[in-house]
């Protein structure tokens, strides 16, 4: 009964606001710890964090308005972070650093949020099942009636698939889209998360999927045969579709100066440690991914050019539209 | 009182009166015909399947004595203490098609060897019921110990069979208590949104977290969360039939229970099996499978160091328990008494509309608590003054009301259980010997429904210790507990590095349930 001792040690509630302390709202929930510890230690600056469902922090910040203790929320998902946009969450901000730092196709145009981490939504198949030259090679493909019973993708209450899904109506035009994922729907096993995604391929229930590629990275981490091997998406035509993670200052920040060095902090010093606990890629140019990602997967491949905001603000459409098709 | 637990949901009602035409119609047009099917069947289904199974065992462990059979009644119960968000994806993980049984059965039978879709309406109504059944279980015991044991006595020495007894006097009696635990049930099934997507399965309450986190429509999604309060009064409303029919308590707590019947040979290896098959199933297989997972992940590279963040999340995880426990099961005592002494038709649509905050999900109650007390703030800055910051969002407080908005219906259903077994006529005796309502409330009535008291506030305090998503939208900084936790691994598809923090819910939550089956056992 440990428990019950620190029961009377601890008092009922951190906090309290010294002048020298954030608050941030993270939507992000693995790794993050270790980041932020590692900020406090760089700058002194001392982080306090609340993890959450991404939409219903959201709510939160714009019902506490004003008295609102959040200084920063930090998301996974362009389309989190374009509707953070919209519903008034974020400050826009000037910062010659981010600028510098963060490409501007994973940022929000009016500087209210900037992309962190990226995280590349492609294909992965089943060797022993599907010979290389045969896997398709794009996620139009995969809607081809050949691919029919051979799919695995994931629900459509997920927003990585809603955003991969809003970039197909950013590049194909609504009725076009609509065609595609009507094609998923009819070939797909609809699953629900990643991970048992690349356990179904690897089983053999399905042969081809689209998973996110850190999802792959941790898989191999943990057994290095696993026995799905990863295929970057679209490279003739636009390129692989890239998420982002990202943050930005709350509106109703009353330490905004801080805010902003940890966004920086986080663009620069701090892109190794944020981006490596969850194997994604950095944002930031300069800074050189992990060894396994760069080893199984290869940084050399297409990334399609479109802007994270571009995709993030069709993500409610992109929701629609999976119903029209039927895709579960 | 009534009116403050029923004020965040009735908040959400309100946009119904400016319904969002076109994405109903849109809705209705795609997704929204097939929710509704689903979510009838899948109510039905575990109504029936918990209810059966609830009132079965019961009735098997209060009649009968075989081997192991005080051991197992108190067993019974501990599916209790395993969060619905856990054995979702434990369920999947093991019996699912990348699942250790299947690979066995396909290594056994082939790979295309017929196994039973668990990925399926029908998995998802097996997991509610193995999960859910001891809501029933427990009221069940409960009713049978309190209510029906004088009555069956009555019948056996007047040449009734066992059998007959039991379907003729005793299950009359034990409806109230058969319905309360199932409209719990349905409530259960009715507000989970994360089990069911494990299976496929889309109900209404899917179809409010679509339009809510996927379009971003949080009025459109308030219009939809209201056809979930549709159900669950549909709900409630089938329990009143049930417990109108059944209006007699017995003269007094005759305290003695049933005189069970020793079994033997076949029928008492049949009654072990029987009642150990539901606590293997549903306790047993899935706590060993996490331990297993918790001492690989210890003892991998990775190995979580845990001894700084647990107590401090055990401490969270307790104190929430404990003062949501107490507040519910107070008001609850008020409220049913009020409803034997009142008699007037307010108290009842009072007492009715207190369930409100059970009977929609989670996320919707701690949003519509949060939109309540930045209203109140509001409101109050206009005329000058200021909720002070310990009641203001995102503080204690505002946290333990969220609770006892969301778990006054489990307290209040047991509680008034226990109270409307009293006789109306031990109540007016009372009176008419002069006892005022305070003092027959507390020397009378408390006394006669204790059990179902204990039962209630036990299952409000385990229903406390696993709930997620109004922690996890309202807690303040740093007021991390178990279940959040969980659901920061979870909510990253880390299900193994979740084990450990599931196991550990699991392990609290036994002891409030092993100490109601000691309860119940003393009580007999």
């Amino acid at each position: 009964m440990v428990g019950l001792g620190a029961l009377a040690a601890l008092p009922a509630c951190a906090g309290g606001d010294d002048g020298n302390t954030l608050h941030v709202y993270s939507g992000r929930h693995y790794g993050i710890e270790t980041a932020f510890e590692q900020f406090t230690e760089q700058t002194g600056i001392k982080v306090e964090f609340l993890t959450g469902n991404d939409a219903e922090l959201r709510e939160r910040i714009v019902a506490e308005g004003e008295d609102t203790e959040a200084d920063a929320y930090i998301t996974v998902d362009a389309g989190n972070l374009a509707m953070g946009a919209e519903q008034g969450v974020f400050r826009s901000i000037e910062s010659p650093k981010l600028a510098a730092a963060i490409p501007a196709e994973y940022s929000d145009p009016d500087q209210r949020w900037f992309g962190l981490a990226l995280r590349v939504r492609t294909i992965v198949y089943n060797p022993d099942r599907v010979p290389l030259d045969e896997v398709p090679t794009t996620y139009e493909e995969l809607a081809e009636p050949e691919w029919q019973g051979r799919v695995c993708l994931r629900v459509s209450t997920n927003v990585y698939q809603q955003s991969l899904v809003a970039s197909l109506i950013a590049t194909h035009g609504e009725q076009r889209a609509l065609e595609i994922v009507r094609g998923w729907a009819a070939n797909a096993e609809i699953v629900n998360n990643d991970v048992l995604l690349l356990e179904s391929i690897a089983d053999g229930i399905c042969d081809v999927g689209i998973v996110n590629h850190y999802y792959l990275a941790r898989k191999l981490e943990e057994d290095p045969s696993f026995p799905v091997k990863l295929l970057w998406a679209n490279q003739d035509d636009r390129g692989a579709h890239v998420n982002v993670s990202g943050g930005g200052v709350t509106a109703n920040s009353k330490h905004p100066e801080l805010a902003q060095q940890f966004l920086e902090w986080l663009a620069t010093d701090g892109q190794d440690v944020l981006v490596a606990a969850n194997h994604e890629f950095p944002a930031n140019a300069d800074v050189a991914a992990e060894p396994l990602i760069t080893e199984q997967f290869g940084l050399d491949f297409k990334r399609d050019p479109l802007g994270a905001a571009d995709f993030g603000a069709l993500n409610a459409d992109a929701v629609r539209l999976m119903d029209e098709a039927g895709y579960q | 009182m009534a009116v403050a637990v029923a004020v965040p949901v009735l908040l959400l009602a309100v946009g119904v009166l400016q319904p969002s035409t076109d994405v109903w119609a849109q809705q209705w047009r795609t997704r929204l015909p097939g929710q509704l099917l689903n979510t009838v069947v899948l109510l039905a289904g575990t109504a029936t399947g918990a209810g059966v199974l609830g009132a079965g065992l019961a009735w098997v462990v209060s009649a009968y004595r075989f081997p192991g059979s005080r051991l197992l009644s108190g067993a019974l119960i501990l599916p209790l203490a395993m969060p619905g968000y856990i054995l979702g994806f434990l369920t999947l993980s093991t019996f699912g098609r990348t699942g250790p049984i299947q690979d066995q059965w396909a290594a056994w039978f082939g790979r295309d060897a017929w196994f039973p879709p668990v990925e399926s309406i029908g998995g998802a109504i097996a997991t509610f019921t193995l999960v859910l059944y001891p809501y029933v279980y427990l009221l069940a015991r409960a009713a049978l110990r309190d209510q029906a044991a004088g009555a069956y006595h009555a019948a056996r020495v007047l040449g009734a069979t066992p059998g007959e007894a039991a379907r003729r006097i005793v299950l009359p009696l034990v409806r109230p208590a058969i319905a309360a635990g199932a409209a719990v049930v349905m409530m259960e099934t009715l507000t989970d949104f994360a089990t069911v997507q494990y299976f496929g399965v889309d109900t209404v309450t899917v179809g409010v977290f679509r339009i809510w986190r996927g379009t971003y429509d949080r009025d459109a999604a308030s219009e939809f969360a209201t056809l979930v309060l549709g159900f669950a009064l549909l709900a409630i409303a089938l329990e009143r039939i049930a417990r109108r029919r059944a209006r007699f308590g017995e003269a007094i707590g005759s305290g003695g229970g049933i005189e069970p019947v020793q079994l033997r040979g076949r029928r008492a290896a049949l009654a072990t099996t029987l009642c150990a098959l539901p606590v293997g199933v549903a306790f047993i297989g899935p706590v060993t499978r996490l331990a297993a997972w918790a001492v690989q992940e210890q003892t991998s590279d990775r190995g979580t160091p845990l001894l700084e963040q647990y107590p401090r999340y055990l401490s969270h995880s307790l104190q929430l328990v404990v003062v949501t426990t107490v507040v519910v099961m107070a008001v609850a005592v008020l409220l049913a008494n009020a409803m034997r002494f009142g008699r007037a038709g307010v108290t009842q649509a009072a007492a009715r509309i207190a369930v409100f905050g059970y009977a929609v999900p989670g996320p919707v109650v701690g949003m519509g608590v949060l939109l309540a007390v930045v209203g109140a703030d509001g409101a109050l800055e206009r005329l000058g003054g200021n909720l002070p910051g310990v009641a203001g969002a995102g503080s204690l407080l505002v946290l333990f009301y969220a609770y006892a908005v969301r778990f006054l219906a489990p307290g209040l259903g047991a509680t008034e259980a226990g109270i409307d077994a009293v006789s109306e006529a031990v109540t007016a005796s009372a009176r008419s010997l002069g006892a005022n309502p305070l003092r027959t409330m507390l020397r009378v009535h408390l006394p006669l429904a204790r059990t179902s008291l204990v039962a209630g506030a036990i299952l409000v305090g385990v229903d406390t210790l696993k709930e997620l998503p109004i922690v996890l939208l309202l807690r303040p900084f740093g007021f991390d507990t178990l279940p959040v936790w969980v659901y920061d691994l979870a909510a990253e598809s880390r299900f193994q590095q979740a084990a450990l923090p599931a196991l550990s819910i699991v392990a609290v939550a036994v002891a409030p349930v092993l100490l109601l089956s000691r309860q119940l056992e003393r009580a007999t």
